[in-house]
């Protein structure tokens, strides 16, 4: 008895998975899938490389540098540092309609805000609401973590505090008058930002919360000004902020300032001379930065971008090549078929 | 104190003195003047590595020697230390969780050994103290103790026999646990010692202790009253082994010599050294390049930094300053927490995971071996163990062979087939079950066509029952077990000639059984021994005896061995029996050339033969060889030498009475497996203590020597020709067989001609254990003519070492190991006399064969036939090493192509140690995402199935030398990851040049290029395993789509939620809103297929030189001959 139990532990279960005798399905690639699937793949790519690029081409781009470096540009006078509340003027012209609606962005160019220490530089906390985080903020803020009276600063660290803050008004010149371009505000920032992720501790007035507080020292007014006429786009909830907030990859970027799609601009900007009012605060001369702004429309795949199209194209005309000289070796060396 | 310390000097003085001086029972003795006890070790065995208070240092010193860990300790500790990108549980977590298992499995181990030794140390023995029976632990017996064993008892130390309780002043003894011998070996115990131990006064004078288990030389001298000292001489059969069990005698008491770790066991214990394989060695150089890697970013980028810092504006610029601390601090100091940082940014190039993976697939790799059921033998109802899982790959890289012979290509069963006497063959004409062959009690021996005279049948028979030293164990109908103590070679046979007795024969060697079972069947039974009386029953059932006079034992290098017998009447003679090339000169050469031929006729069918002489020897004759042996024996110098001398003066001038063939069968196929595995590349020598003719006729009869393959001889009978001395002789016969076999064949050196089908001439080397040991040992130029003979064996297909000792088999195949190219070596033997071959090479296999368990106990794989060799080699080795090859390789490229990416984004994010991705894609992407396909790959994967692997054993060629971990293709897969990596990371960048990638023309952040960057990573690393599997089970296809969608929900899940425990809510909906993003698919889209299109391609372009289904192989090999146009083979088939 106790020999046949022996017996019958000892021997190996006679299994598929332990004698590696699973089915298995052991796929070919030959010559018949293959070629036909890169002409296929091919076709495809460059299909949607054919898409891609007209949609790109299509798309109109207006981008205008106001940094002031040359002496010829208006705001030449803004670019030094020591002047404060400088405005400065782009005047441009469109021959056709700049069809819309039209995204305005803002870009800088040398300016690091991938750097990890300057990413770190927030508490989250605190701008997610929470109040105890007003009293002490994280220490990965500093050195904008509290003023030199120790008070905390609210939001606190170097990316809240580094804002943009230029401001711009665009004027359609019609007859000589200027005629103010209405600039929508909202949908500019992550919809999960705006209405998830960041809050405002739920105080009211806003102000109250801020209580013992200072603000950033770089910001002209406190973060419940931000918006004094819209109390859903102030605080940290401000789109402009929360736009700011979400750092850009690289260091030559844009981001979304204002939509134009209200009034007699929303199916676009007419043909016409404009002038852009800019209120000009932001410097960047000092680590070599350069500021521009940028007029766009967008397609399905979003803002301009030829990358993609030609990319596509290539690599569909390649899979297409290939297919071709495998067809070539196929035929000329006959390889032996697969059954 | 300072006595002892002068003592301990001492004692190391008289270390490097010849002999030792023991004083039996601690008595002083008159002849010496001042008694001073000397000191030697305790009895204390220790083969434990830790102890309670230094296993945690000891432990982690060790653990930490590991390149590895000591690496992931070091990112650790930086990651403590300095402020870095990613927190330290990152590394720490799975650091401590490897190390804590491995010390707790190491724990374990040495616990078991510590149980080990104190089971033998506190084993509590008997020892006589002033006349006093004491019991005592066996660590306290002290050199000098006079030590009672008792029966099934084993020795504790080593002990020179006193007195035993049999009659004959002799003991039995095994020695199955020291070297695997399981047969009785008979010791004797030193004259005129035999009365009053209590008042026995003597001194032993021995050597200092060494390890040759059957070497001993000493001296007693036993003081009488008043007497002249009467000097004993002692030899190996005097000492009683620590480790060896006392059979069949009631008691012995012996006197202490050696103790502890003194003893010849523990100085012959070679502990199971960690074997590590190619594999592992390959791991670690890649990893140092890797590591070079590692350091060159890390350099690159602090030296960037610093650069790119100095220029006017971007050191500090005004939006990101720095803290009041940082400014503080010094330069230099900054520029090194720098590096680090980086260092531990990109660590995860060399991921802990990867040893994890490597050690779970070889664990559970193992497994398959143990589970298969082809490896599963019915008659011992045992399948393939395997001791150790860190060789399996190494099975797919063997390149040398080294098998024993008995027991391993044959089976050890040993059968009297034939004899032949005075030219007369006799032969059992059916099977030996059938008696009728033999007409037993009546009448003369069956014969073929005619026969010898009846005398010399009784002669030739009654020298078959006398000339051996097998001893006749008694069994008296009670005890069960007989047949399980001799040897598995029961006198069943006796048992139907003499239904009465259960009769079981003990003997050194099998062959010893199986003579005299065939005398038996002949009719001549040997009865036992009476006091030095051997009572043979003749045909007529009339016992005959003869007084023994002097055994002349066998040796290998005499290759015979003699009995000298008093006969009833008074006449004394010789019998000798032994290999035909060592009778042969010894006797008339009439009478040689009649059985010359069935001799030669029997070792070519591959029977073990033996010659049968005698000689009647006068009285004058005998006192003088009696006089001589008497002298001999008790010779404290040179006593081997004298005693040959003696020998092979006494046996000459002998008349050759017959020859008697035994048969020694071979394993199952073990002719097919052998010859598969020279197919395979591999070169196989056969290493056996047998005689060279049985060894090289179980060589042709396994085809391991064709009929065309030239053999090479050097043996001490090639070397004896030249009458000059052997050493020049041995380098002249070297320097021609170098000629002949090294520089004169035709250049194709091509591995795959060599073939059994290539035109190439094939050679054959056999060379004997004396000969090897005159090369080893002799003049100081010797290294020349070794790595001439080295050379000549590696030119051979088959060596043939025969007459080997144990200890040669080993330097053998160190030899081979360490020559040239360090070879993987692979012993397999059954026996405890290959335990050391199978300790020595890379992968030891032991045969679950008749002889014990020692070799199975030493393996590292344990099979229960020859046959299932070809099968681990050429099945599991091959898939084995594909397996775990492809699994290093696919690991440091799956980690280049992650990490490869983040270093490029350090020129965009100013040097500043940004990490590309998020933490939780950092510490995931090794464990989660990328981890279960390729360990489902090494694990299932059968690139070629099992049975095409079998039958074309060529394909083993493809995978030798380490063919998938060398330089080229590690760099074509680090180069692969390099392209990838650009690849990957430009590919984003190129999109994010505007990055305004949704149609409501919000624009994307850090986090979202490198959640692109890692889901493009993510599917490229797991659909290049997917292009690379070719054996898809529902297992593949669960793990890799399972893989791909885990992480896509993963994504969601750990985007979708505000995470109450963490600070930062990174990729809070990045991973939605990358897929609300077309362009986003696109890229991901693009690049995947661009990173896979040069492997689509080469994978279409490169012919699969193998099918993979299972069909028949005909049609296989006629592809493989047109696929290989270049095999340059003129006369191929």
């Amino acid at each position: 008895m106790m020999k046949e139990e022996l017996e019958t532990t000892n021997r190996p279960d006679n299994t598929a998975f332990t004698q590696q005798r699973l089915p298995a399905w052991q796929p070919m690639l030959s010559a018949g899938i293959v070629i036909p699937g890169f002409v296929l793949i091919g076709l495809a790519f460059i299909g949607i490389g054919v898409g891609l690029f007209i949609t790109s081409q299509n798309i109109t781009v207006l981008e205008k540098d106001y940094t002031g470096v040359e002496t010829t540009s208006d705001c030449y006078k803004c670019s030094n540092p020591s002047d404060k509340n400088c405005t400065c003027k782009l005047e441009f012209s469109l021959s056709n309609l700049f069809e819309g609606p039209v995204f305005f962005y803002y870009g800088l160019s040398n300016y690091f805000q991938s750097q990890r220490s300057y990413g770190a530089s927030k508490d989250e906390y605190q701008l997610s609401g929470d109040l105890d985080y007003f009293k002490t903020p994280v220490s990965a803020c500093s050195p904008y973590q509290y003023d030199a009276n120790q008070k905390p600063i609210v939001p606190c660290g170097s990316l809240a505090n580094s804002m943009f803050n230029d401001t711009f008004k665009l004027y359609q010149i019609v007859n000589g008058t200027k005629k103010l371009v209405p600039f929508d505000g909202k949908g500019i920032a992550w919809w999960t930002d705006y209405n998830i992720k960041y809050r405002n501790p739920s105080v009211t007035p806003l102000k109250n919360a801020f209580n013992g507080t200072v603000k950033p020292s770089f910001w002209s007014k406190p973060a419940y000004e931000l918006d004094t006429s819209d109390p859903s786009n102030n605080g940290f909830v401000n789109q402009d902020f929360l736009v700011w907030m979400r750092r850009a990859a690289l260091p030559d970027f844009r981001k979304l300032y204002r939509r134009i799609t209200e009034g007699d601009y929303a199916s676009g900007l007419p043909a016409g001379n404009y002038s852009l009012e800019i209120a000009y605060n932001y410097p960047v001369l000092s680590f070599g930065g350069r500021k521009k702004v940028v007029f766009s429309n967008v397609s399905w795949m979003g803002g301009k971008n030829q990358f993609l199209g030609i990319a596509y194209l290539v690599v569909g005309s390649l899979c297409v090549v290939m297919s071709m000289v495998m067809l070539i070796v196929y035929a000329k060396f006959k390889f032996p078929e697969d059954d | 104190m300072l006595r002892r310390r002068l003592n301990r000097l001492f004692g190391r003085d008289e270390r490097r003195v010849d002999s030792r001086t023991i004083y039996v029972g601690h008595r002083p003795c008159p002849a010496t003047d001042a008694f001073i006890p000397p000191k030697f070790c305790d009895n204390r065995i220790v083969s434990s590595k830790y102890t309670v208070w230094n296993f945690l240092p000891k432990n982690l010193f060790e653990q930490f020697r590991r390149i590895a860990n000591f690496y992931f300790l070091i990112i650790f500790l930086v990651q403590v230390i300095v402020d870095t990108p990613t927190s330290p549980v990152t590394s720490g977590l799975p650091l401590f969780f490897v190390i804590t298992v491995t010390a707790i499995k190491q724990g374990y181990e040495d616990w078991l050994r510590h149980k080990a030794d104190n089971e033998v140390n506190k084993y509590l023995v008997t020892v006589l103290e002033d006349g006093r029976r004491a019991r005592k632990e066996s660590e306290k017996i002290k050199v000098g103790d006079v030590v009672e064993v008792v029966e099934d008892e084993t020795f504790p130390c080593d002990l020179i026999l006193l007195q035993s309780s049999r009659e004959d002043e002799t003991c039995f003894v095994t020695t199955a646990s020291l070297d695997g011998e399981s047969n009785h070996k008979t010791h004797y115990t030193v004259p005129d010692t035999e009365k009053g131990l209590e008042s026995l006064s003597a001194t032993v004078e021995c050597e200092q202790p060494q390890p040759d288990l059957y070497k001993f030389v000493g001296r007693m001298h036993i003081y009488k009253n008043d007497q002249e000292p009467a000097v004993r001489s002692l030899g190996p059969e005097n000492l009683l082994l620590k480790g060896a069990t006392l059979k069949n005698t009631q008691k012995i008491y012996g006197v202490a010599v050696y103790s502890g770790m003194e003893t010849k066991m523990a100085l012959n214990y070679q502990g199971k050294s960690q074997k590590r394989s190619v594999v592992e060695k390959s791991i670690n150089a890649f990893l140092l390049v890797y590591l070079c890697i590692l350091v060159s970013k890390a350099l690159v980028c602090t030296t960037l930094k610093y650069v790119w810092q100095s220029q006017p504006g971007q050191e500090e610029p005004w939006y990101n300053q720095k803290t009041q601390k940082e400014k503080d601090a010094n330069l230099y100091l900054n520029m090194f927490t720098d590096f680090l940082s980086f260092m531990v940014l990109f660590n995860f190039i060399i991921p802990v995971s990867m040893y994890v993976t490597v050690e779970m697939q070889k664990f559970l790799g193992s497994f398959f071996i143990s589970w298969d059921k082809d490896f599963f033998d019915p008659e011992i109802q045992e399948g393939a163990l395997v001791n150790t899982s860190d060789l399996n790959e190494e099975l797919g890289q063997v390149e040398y062979v080294f098998t024993d012979k008995t027991g391993t290509l044959t089976q050890n069963s040993m059968e009297f087939i034939e004899c032949c006497i005075d030219g007369f063959q006799y032969k059992n004409r059916d099977s030996s079950t059938e008696l009728d062959g033999f007409c037993v009690t009546d009448g003369p021996v069956s014969m073929l066509q005619q026969k010898a005279g009846r005398e010399e049948e009784e002669l030739f028979l009654r020298a078959l029952c006398l000339c051996h030293t097998v001893q006749v164990k008694e069994s008296t109908g009670q005890e069960d077990g007989v047949g399980d103590q001799v040897d598995g070679v029961l006198g069943l046979d006796g048992e139907m000639v003499h239904p009465a007795e259960l009769r079981g024969f003990i003997a050194s060697s099998p062959d010893e059984v199986a003579l005299v079972k065939g005398a038996m069947k002949y009719g001549f039974t040997f009865l036992g021994m009476e006091s030095k009386n051997m009572r043979v029953m003749n045909r007529d059932k009339d016992v005959e005896t003869y007084e023994l006079l002097h055994v002349l034992n066998f040796d290998p290098v005499r290759r015979r061995m003699s009995v000298i017998v008093r006969s009833k009447c008074g006449d004394i003679m010789l019998f000798c029996k032994g290999a035909d090339s060592s009778i042969f000169p010894r006797v008339r050469q009439e009478e040689v050339d009649r059985i010359r031929m069935h001799v030669e006729r029997n070792a070519t069918e591959g029977y073990r033969t033996l010659c049968v002489a005698y000689k009647l020897l006068s009285s004058e004759e005998y006192a003088q060889a009696d006089a001589g042996l008497r002298e001999a024996r008790l010779a404290l110098d040179d006593r081997e030498a004298k005693l040959m001398a003696v020998y092979n003066q006494v046996e000459t001038g002998m008349s050759l009475i017959g020859a008697t063939a035994v048969e020694d069968r071979l394993q199952e196929e073990a002719a097919e497996t052998m010859e598969a595995l020279q197919r395979a590349g591999m070169k196989v020598w056969v290493l056996t203590g047998d005689k060279m003719e049985t060894a090289k006729s179980t060589c042709y009869a396994c085809r391991l020597f064709q009929r065309g393959t030239e053999l090479l001889e050097l043996t001490v009978r090639t070397l004896e020709d030249g009458g000059r001395r052997r050493e020049e002789r041995l380098h002249e016969v070297l320097l021609d067989y170098h000629k002949r076999s090294v520089q004169d064949p035709p250049p194709v050196k091509t591995r795959v001609t060599r073939s059994w089908t290539s035109a190439k001439q094939d050679y054959g080397f056999i060379i004997d254990g004396a000969t090897l040991s005159l090369l080893f040992n002799s003049s100081p130029d010797s290294s020349h003519y070794k790595s001439l003979f080295l050379q000549i064996c590696q030119n051979c297909t088959t060596v043939l070492c025969c007459r080997m000792a144990p200890l040669q088999k080993a330097q053998i195949v160190n030899m081979v190991k360490n020559s040239k190219g360090s070879p993987i070596t692979l012993s397999i033997g059954d026996g405890a006399n290959d335990v050391s071959m199978i300790l020595e090479a890379h992968i030891g296999i032991g045969i679950k064969g008749k002889e014990g368990r020692q070799a199975v106990r030493n393996s590292d794989y344990a099979i229960p036939k020859l046959k299932h060799l070809k099968k681990l080699l050429l099945g599991h080795g091959h898939l084995y090493y594909v397996r775990i090859a492809h699994l290093v390789q696919y690991f440091f490229y799956k980690n280049l192509c992650f990490i490869l990416p983040q270093f490029l984004y350090q020129f965009f994010c100013g040097s500043s140690q940004q990490p590309l991705y998020d933490a939780a894609y950092l510490t995931m992407y090794n464990i989660c995402f990328t981890s279960m396909p390729i360990l489902a790959y090494s694990l299932l994967e059968q690139h070629i199935c099992m049975e095409v692997l079998m039958s074309n054993a060529t394909l083993y060629r493809d995978v030798a030398k380490n063919a998938m971990l060398r330089w080229s293709p590690f760099l074509y897969w680090t180069l692969l990851g390099v392209y990838q990596g650009l690849l990957f990371f430009f590919g984003v960048r190129f999109l994010f040049s505007n990055p305004a990638l949704q149609d409501n023309g919000q624009v994307f952040g850090n986090w979202s290029y490198g959640t692109i960057v890692f889901t493009v990573l993510v599917f490229t690393v797991t659909l290049k395993l997917a292009m690379d599997t070719r054996h898809w089970t529902w297992i593949n296809h669960f793990v890799i789509w399972g893989s791909l969608a885990f992480y896509m929900f993963f994504s969601f899940f750990w985007g979708g939620i505000i995470w109450p425990f963490l600070r930062q809510q990174r990729l809070y909906f990045v991973f939605a809103n990358m897929l609300r993003s077309v362009s986003a698919w696109l890229v991901i889209i693009l690049l995947v297929l661009l990173s896979l299109l040069p492997e689509i391609l080469l994978l279409v372009l490169r012919k699969p030189r193998w099918p993979h289904s299972r069909q028949p192989s005909e049609d296989r090999l006629l592809q493989t001959s047109r696929s290989l146009p270049s095999r340059p083979c003129p006369t191929s088939t």
